[in-house]
């Protein structure tokens, strides 16, 4: 082999280190899970944090840089940094959350752990990835794991739909996703984003083939971060999977199908902007629309949170929108809005699953609103809690929150989409509404169940840590926004 | 240092907010502790907001807004934490520190559950309110707007009568819907205000107008649904009556006392000075809504069959008489206006003071239920009868005062509009009275209130200062008026210049403007866009 193609895989391999890291720990956790007597499996978790913990470290030395590695199939940016730090929080905090649910779930093994850290690679290939291909199979190595997770409980009935539907749903969306993707070659004749980029911005400007590629890419990544009217498994596979794997794909898979969303439509789409708005504007309304008056009914707090994800979905998309001029320019402070609702959207939704999940014990599932009545009595801190992450979905101050909204019709104030800003803010109202039953079962109705939940150390530590960052950047954001701020990448600004 | 010019005001936003936190850390089942606590630092509250009374400068050639703090908070947005009072937001912090004051006091026995939480709130409510009333940067001011929502909900939600949960969440939602138009109406003036900022003191202090008529037509309609929501104004007062009847005594006193208030200095702090042509151009909506809020809301108040609710609609007509001093655009308009929303605090607190005082006896509103209680309640119903005077306008006790005031500016504009005003003085004179002699006068009808005992020292400890304001603003409310001048002439300047400068017939030969110490007020540019 020439040795200057040697040393340049050997440096190369220094960027997909922290992926790495992941791979290796999650092949320990299988192999030293024979080892464990059937008491001992939590020790898996331990395994999981470290390996979280070294793909941090790695994470670390390849922060600041900003170049193509492997040919050009992979891009190690900012961006990428940003949102690999994103999952790996994620993950860190649901294998908190984890160890003491899935005790009480009977369901304590090591390829749990094993799989939320291939997910995590599945992440990060799709925030750096810049051939079709390596996000291709970063996405279907997340929706894989993610499959078998949502399943994960095995004797429960819910679960095994839940993952059934997920499987069908996720392959149909794969299906059409990569659909568009050879459209993509077909047009480029190569798999590198690069390349289509070039190739789509020589094309003219209405371009049937462009179209029906950004249709289907569209659809599939719609599918993923469960946008209406794409949305349909959203509710049943939250209802049916584990609650720590619910919060888990509320937020890590949906960020992950963001980063590729924006990675997409920044780059090879960014030719087609004005028809892409149109598109995302119209998801998003629609998101809004339905997951508001949809969550209004639900008896059932994970349904309720799933809905309320998808009304969050649908802001997120607005900072989108708002992050392009009415000339075609890019409006910086859109994919910030984008960028800072993502980052505190992590902490502030997994919280709200967290208080389910300590809800469940022995005999209860403790996913029913009912469940919540009186929970001021009965814990009052997690009582607290959940106020303080319910506020934040709503977007009210001081919670991270609602900077997160303040940004996203900020950009839209600035994009002169003034229709769509009012459609925004007025949908606050049926949010908090639904949102506020659920404070009104926590704080005013009484309880007829005495039985005070338990929190586990690891669960305390994450949701301390989770309301720390929903204050803290609802009270003091300027860090936070800056982290946001660094984190963008402009449309062939690089 | 806590004292410091710099600090004031920090201390006193903060103070209710330390003990607030100290409180957390208290367990539950000590509930008198948390009485105590809770008591203690409204008072201290109170206390810490008394050295501005002579520290405040009255000259009027002193900076616009004083006890200045400015602090950087977000800079990458342009945010800061910027607080400071002038003669208006000086008056509202003491009314709040004041009422908090007596509300929180008039709380001990009348709550007897989760004092800790219920303590704890009230004491964040506090800090929300002063912040509102303190802050001049724009997004300061939102976060204190929408955070107060919080705790009161929950005070009237968790301490309320029967449908609390209704009514909570009922106005929750309505001051909500207002306030999300005005965050964007804020980012819009951000957007269009040039440089960029979020500075209220910058925008006000602008010599020229900051926005286009175009862009002010917008903005104000923005601005205004918050506002006329918070106030109450007429079509939109109608989670009034329910919040007002389902909240405890002291939230009551609160909501009436304080936060409908922020709705009016809403209009007087942003709406009229920032967007002065549409305020001309809209004037007579706003006019025409306030007459009807003073006419409609006294004539409801007839038929209510609820104490509670019907002092709860008597404020709609009386925030209408604020609301009409506002747009009269006058200085007597607005300073009457200024000095009836300090005299609303005072009246109508103690009025639902005094129902707070028979509901705990009784348990019941229901006017019916009462009657003849002069007789086993010869001290309360006393103070009953001042109280009811303050708030129908007798002449020596407040209410006249702020009334009178209001009518003088208003008639000077156009009478037919004072002419309304008075009808509603009369017909609130009617259903004051008239409650006045149901429940006390005659004889005792209904057994069940023959040996009501009178006024405990608790319940006169939190009367008996506001009688005294009562009849202090009544005899002397030259201190108010003073205090009002310099900030009311600054709005009508803006607003209004014709006021000052005689209309341009004579332009040559017109005399020198009077009552302009601001050199660099902007009359004159003001006066060609009219």
């Amino acid at each position: 082999m020439d040795p200057q193609v040697l040393s340049q895989t050997l440096t190369d391999s220094m960027f997909v280190l922290p992926a790495a890291m992941l791979g290796l720990f999650g092949l320990a956790i299988l192999l030293t899970d024979f080892f464990l007597a059937r008491n001992q499996k939590s020790w898996n978790s331990v395994t999981a944090m470290l390996g979280v913990a070294f793909s941090g470290g790695a994470l670390y030395e390849v922060a600041h840089q900003n170049r193509f590695a492997f040919n050009n199939s992979i891009v190690i940016d900012p961006f990428f940094v940003f949102f690999s730090a994103l999952f790996l929080t994620s993950t860190a905090l649901v294998i908190l959350l984890s160890v003491r649910y899935m005790e009480i779930e009977r369901e304590q093994h090591g390829e749990y752990y094993a799989l939320m850290l291939f997910a995590t690679i599945g992440m990060m290939f799709l925030a750096c990835g810049n051939d079709l291909i390596v996000l291709f199979i970063g996405l279907e190595t997340m929706a894989l794991a993610f499959y078998v997770l949502s399943g994960f409980l095995r004797r429960d009935r819910r679960s095994n739909e839940a993952a059934m539907k997920y499987v069908l749903i996720g392959a149909f969306s794969s299906g059409i996703l990569a659909y568009g993707f050879s459209i993509l070659y077909g047009i480029a004749g190569s798999t590198n984003l690069n390349d289509i980029t070039e190739a789509i911005a020589k094309k003219p400007a209405n371009d049937l083939m462009v179209f029906i590629a950004l249709g289907a890419v569209a659809a599939g990544v719609f599918f993923k971060i469960a946008a209406v009217p794409f949305h349909q498994w959203a509710p049943d596979v939250y209802e049916g999977a584990p609650t720590t794997i619910s919060a888990y794909v509320s937020v890590a898979s949906k960020t992950a199908s963001f980063a590729l969303l924006l990675r997409l439509f920044l780059t090879v789409f960014w030719p087609v902007r004005a028809e892409w708005l149109m598109l995302v504007a119209t998801v998003a309304v629609l998101s809004l629309t339905l997951g508001a008056f949809a969550a209004i009914t639900q008896t059932n707090i994970k349904r309720l949170l799933a809905y309320s994800s998808i009304t969050q979905v649908g802001y997120i998309l607005l900072g989108l929108v708002g992050s392009v001029n009415k000339d075609g320019s890019v409006n910086r402070l859109g994919l910030e809005a984008v960028a800072f609702y993502l980052m505190v959207y992590l902490f502030f939704n997994t919280g709200a699953f967290a208080i389910v999940i300590v809800l469940r014990r022995k005999g209860v599932i403790g996913d029913d609103v009912d469940d919540l009545n009186g929970l001021i009595h009965r814990n009052p801190g997690a009582a607290i809690l959940m106020l303080i992450f319910l506020l934040s979905l709503a977007g009210i101050p001081p919670t991270a929150g609602f900077f997160a909204k303040l940004f996203v019709f900020w950009s839209l104030i600035q994009t002169q989409h003034y229709v769509l800003a009012l459609l925004a803010v007025a949908y606050i109202l049926p949010a908090v509404y639904y949102y506020f039953r659920l404070v009104a079962a926590m704080f005013v109705r009484e309880s007829v169940d005495p039985v005070r939940p338990v929190i586990s150390l690891g669960q305390w530590v994450a949701l301390g840590a989770m309301v720390a960052v929903t204050l803290a950047a609802g009270i003091l954001p300027e860090w936070w926004v800056r982290v946001a701020t660094n984190s963008i990448f402009i449309p062939f600004g690089r | 240092m806590l004292f410091s010019d710099n600090h004031i005001l920090s201390t006193i936003l903060f103070t209710p907010l330390v003990g607030a936190i100290i409180m957390l850390f208290i367990p539950r089942e000590r509930a008198d502790l948390h009485r105590w606590m809770g008591n203690i630092f409204a008072f201290l509250g109170l206390l810490v907001s008394l050295p501005l009374i002579w520290r405040f400068s009255l000259d009027a050639n002193a900076p616009r807004f004083q006890f200045v703090q400015d602090l950087s908070w977000i800079p990458s947005i342009g945010a800061r934490y910027s607080i400071g009072i002038d003669g208006l937001s000086f008056l509202m912090v003491l009314l709040t520190t004041v009422l908090g004051m007596i509300s929180i006091g008039s709380s001990w026995s009348a709550i007897k559950k989760r004092e800790k939480e219920y303590y704890i709130l009230f004491l964040l409510l506090q800090t929300g309110m002063l912040g509102v009333f303190m802050s001049l940067d724009f997004v300061l001011f939102y976060v204190f707007w929408e955070v107060m929502l919080v705790p009161m909900y929950f005070l009237i939600g968790v301490w309320g009568s029967e449908r609390r949960l209704y009514a909570a969440i009922k106005f929750f939602l309505y001051t909500l819907a207002g306030s999300v138009i005005m965050l964007l109406a804020i980012l819009a003036i951000y957007y269009n205000s040039n440089p960029h900022t979020f500075s209220i003191k910058a925008i006000l202090e602008s010599p020229t107008p900051m926005f286009s008529v175009q862009l002010q037509k917008w903005l104000f309609w923005g601005f205004f649904f918050a506002f006329a929501i918070k106030v109450p104004m007429f079509p939109f007062h109608t989670w009034l009556p329910d919040a007002h009847t389902e909240a405890p005594t002291a939230g009551s006193v609160i909501l009436a006392g304080v936060l409908l208030k922020m709705g009016t200095y809403g209009f007087l702090r942003f709406s009229v000075p920032m967007f002065p042509d549409a305020t001309n151009r809209y004037r007579w909506i706003m006019i025409a809504l306030s007459i009807v809020a003073i006419i409609y809301g006294a004539l409801v108040c007839m038929m209510q069959k609820d104490m509670k609710k019907l002092i709860a609609y008597s404020s709609v007509s009386h925030l209408g008489f604020c609301t009409l001093g506002i747009f009269a655009l006058t200085p007597l308009g607005l300073t009457g206006s200024i000095l009836q929303q300090i005299n609303h605090g005072i009246s109508t607190g103690a009025l639902f003071l005094i129902v707070g005082v028979l509901y705990e006896r009784r348990h019941t509103r229901l006017i019916s239920e009462f009657g003849g209680l002069s007789t086993p309640m010869p001290n309360f119903a006393a103070i009953y009868m001042i109280v009811t005077l303050s708030s129908l306008g007798m002449p020596l006790l407040n209410g006249f005062v702020g009334e009178f005031t209001i009518l003088k500016g208003v008639f000077d504009v156009r009478w037919q509009w004072a002419a309304w005003g008075v009808i509603g003085v009369v017909l609130g004179a009617a259903y004051l009275l008239w409650l006045y002699q149901r429940v006390m006068f005659g004889n005792v009808t209904n057994p069940a209130n023959e040996n009501l005992p009178d006024l405990n020292w608790r319940e006169y400890a939190t009367l008996v200062p506001l009688i005294v304001l009562a009849f202090w603003l009544g005899i002397y409310p030259s201190p108010i008026f003073r205090v009002l001048d310099t900030p009311v002439q600054r709005i009508v300047q803006v607003v209004n210049p014709g006021y000052y400068t005689p209309p341009p017939v004579s332009a040559a030969a017109a005399p020198p403007p009077m009552h302009i110490d601001d050199a660099a007020a902007p009359t004159d540019a003001r006066a060609e866009v009219k």
